[in-house]
């Protein structure tokens, strides 16, 4: 399972990398998105896995590290909240700027999403 | 009082959420709401910074959950200080902005006093996760803040300010995931005792976490390769914003001492004085480039903005020097700069709005309103910034350059020294440019007696921190020895935790 879940994490880091240093505005807010969820999983991991566990705790004793869930919750809600406001704000430069090129460049470049 | 330590907390998350729910609200009294809540944060901070002058490190459990389970606010000297100094600050840019600039968008007061909670927050907590929290929080408020009043330049620099920051917050994120998954705690305290005990297996990791966070702190404090968002921002930023601001960099100057100190600080073991290499030698390039960016500025706002990126090269070349006389110095130059750079910020645009069409730029152009009092001004601060003497900034870098053992004077006389000659230079061809070479017939637009009560409080804390410069370095010296006491705040913290909670 650790495989699975580092493999995970690193595709959709380097996803959400590679999509962040794009020249629009689009991709990199949706880079920014994946790279979010990436992160998200990553301190989801930092109590270590196990499976079975109890949710809470239970009389045996084995239970998952509470702290990372709490964490990850923040993390979630404030990743959410300046997702949408950076969708708003790339809005805001396209109707501003004029462009939705992240330097501002008027320039029409062949459209790189469309292939 | 015990519950004084929460107050800059709470005060202007109050003040924040009352001034948002009546954003539609008769303007004066808006602004006379932002003004008492302020000025009550300035009495909270002189207060804590009298209550934290014995040297005795309190805390604040939220909850009464005892540290190191709990979320806490500790205050030491160097927390009180920051928070005195963040609403002295504010004081005067909101001040200023009550002159008009707070009538663009509606939401300005509001959002003004929620990034001071994030700061003040910042500046208090004990708790890791909990200073990502207040990072987020200051972050958002000034997202909003630097864009207020709209215009394309303010949104476009506004994109790369947040997403920058966004990046930023994920890094942060991540070190943070790194140093609870090996360390097993997210209070600093514990953490420091936590880390000289680590497995030789573990200590690769956290070296990498902890780097990570040099990097977070290093983008909200400008350093070398990390600055290149902050000249464009700030000289987009609305005056009153861009004033607050240079708060911002500060918070993150405040995040490297107290997390490179108390947690990878001397006694870290394996660990120990790990990022000081870095800061120092990236440092001394943050100033030199800082000083050429000041000599190319075209605009009165980028220069200063270059200026502020100099004055975070200097405290963090003090940081790097890994001394207590060093981090004293730096302390009096931190708050030196950080007020006196505010006043510029606002002297410039006030300026500006006396000069027509030429705006910031700068070039010749018609006389201004009142070129003798502004005149004086910009004198003032520009002998203060560039760190000639009478005034605080020579006081600032003298006792820093005082303080560089004969190792470190080789590189950090000649940067320091030809960096305040270029900001020398860079600003009397400004000053002769816009009060000298004018021509023409005044402009009729004068400085009101609100714009001109925030600049003249910032700028006045210049000649009145040569005037008190003895009980500051008394107390920016204290606070130096009680920053490099770690065993003192660990036992502060845990120990009586220990004794006093339900652990």
């Amino acid at each position: 399972m650790e495989a699975l879940f580092a493999t995970t994490t690193g595709i959709l880091a380097a996803s959400g990398l590679y999509l962040s240093l794009r020249g629009r505005t689009f991709p990199v807010v949706v880079g920014l998105t994946l790279l979010s969820y990436a992160v998200n999983l990553f301190l989801f991991s930092t109590g270590g896995l196990t499976t079975d566990g109890a949710a809470v705790i239970n009389d045996s004793g084995g239970y998952t590290d509470p702290l990372p869930q709490a964490l990850v919750l923040t993390a979630i809600v404030i990743g959410f909240a300046m997702t949408a406001f950076s969708v708003i704000l790339a809005m805001r430069v396209r109707g501003d700027v004029g462009s939705d090129h992240v330097n501002g460049n008027r320039i029409d470049e062949p459209r790189e999403d469309k292939s | 009082m015990q519950h004084l330590i929460i107050l800059p907390v709470l005060l202007p998350l109050l003040a924040g959420v009352t001034l948002l729910i009546h954003r539609g609200g008769a303007l004066t009294l808006r602004r006379t709401t932002n003004v008492i809540a302020t000025a009550a944060l300035v009495v909270v901070g002189i207060l804590l910074v009298a209550e934290s002058s014995d040297g005795v490190i309190r805390y604040y459990a939220l909850g009464d959950w005892q540290p190191p389970f709990g979320i806490i606010l500790v205050l030491d000297r160097l927390s009180a200080l920051m928070v005195m100094l963040t609403a002295i600050l504010a004081l005067g840019s909101l001040l200023y902005a009550c002159a008009g600039d707070d009538e663009q968008g509606s939401n300005f007061h509001g959002l003004f006093q929620l990034q001071l909670m994030g700061i003040n927050g910042a500046f208090l907590t004990g708790d890791a996760f909990n200073l990502f929290v207040f990072f987020e929080v200051l972050l958002i408020a000034s997202y909003a803040l630097l864009m207020h009043g709209g215009g394309k330049a303010r949104t476009h620099a506004g994109f790369h300010y947040v997403a920058l920051n966004l990046l930023g917050s994920m890094l942060f994120l991540i070190a943070l995931g790194v140093l609870y998954g090996t360390t097993g705690t997210l209070n600093m305290a514990d953490m420091a005792a936590v880390i000289p005990t680590l497995d030789a297996g573990d200590v690769g990791l956290v070296k990498a976490g902890a780097l990570l966070l040099l990097i977070v702190f290093g983008l909200k404090a400008a350093m070398l390769p990390l600055y290149f968002w902050l000249p464009r921002a700030y000289a987009a930023a609305p005056a009153p914003v861009a004033a607050l601001f240079a708060i911002m960099t500060k918070v993150g100057v405040y995040a490297i001492i107290r997390v490179y100190t108390l947690i990878f600080g001397e006694q870290a073991g394996l660990l120990a004085n790990l990022a000081t290499p870095w800061v120092w030698w990236l440092a001394l390039a943050t100033l030199a480039l800082g000083a050429v960016g000041v000599l190319s500025a075209r605009d009165m706002r980028t220069q200063v903005a270059y200026l502020i990126l100099i004055s975070v090269g200097t405290l963090l070349a003090g940081v790097g020097m890994e001394s207590e006389a060093a981090l004293g110095a730096l302390l009096y130059y931190l708050i030196h700069t950080t007020l006196v750079s505010g006043g510029m910020f606002l002297l410039v645009d006030a300026i500006a709005q006396q000069r027509g069409k030429a705006g910031a730029r700068i070039v010749q152009s018609r006389t201004l309103g009142q070129p003798a009092i502004l005149g004086l001004l910009f004198f003032a601060g520009a002998i203060a910034m560039a760190g000639l003497p009478p005034l605080s900034g020579a006081f600032g870098k003298a006792l820093l350059l005082q303080a560089a053992t004969p190792a470190q004077q080789v590189w950090l006389w000649p940067i320091l020294l030809i960096s305040s000659l270029a900001s020398l230079i860079a600003l009397s061809r400004t000053g002769s440019t816009i009060f000298w070479r004018a021509s023409g017939e005044r402009t009729g637009s004068s400085l009101g007696r609100l714009r001109g009560a925030g600049v003249l409080m910032l700028i006045l804390c210049a000649p009145l921190m040569v005037a008190f410069a003895g009980p500051i370095t008394q107390f920016t010296q204290a606070t130096a020895a009680q920053l490099l006491d770690r065993d003192a705040y660990v036992q502060a913290i845990i120990a009586r935790g220990a004794t006093g909670g339900d652990a």
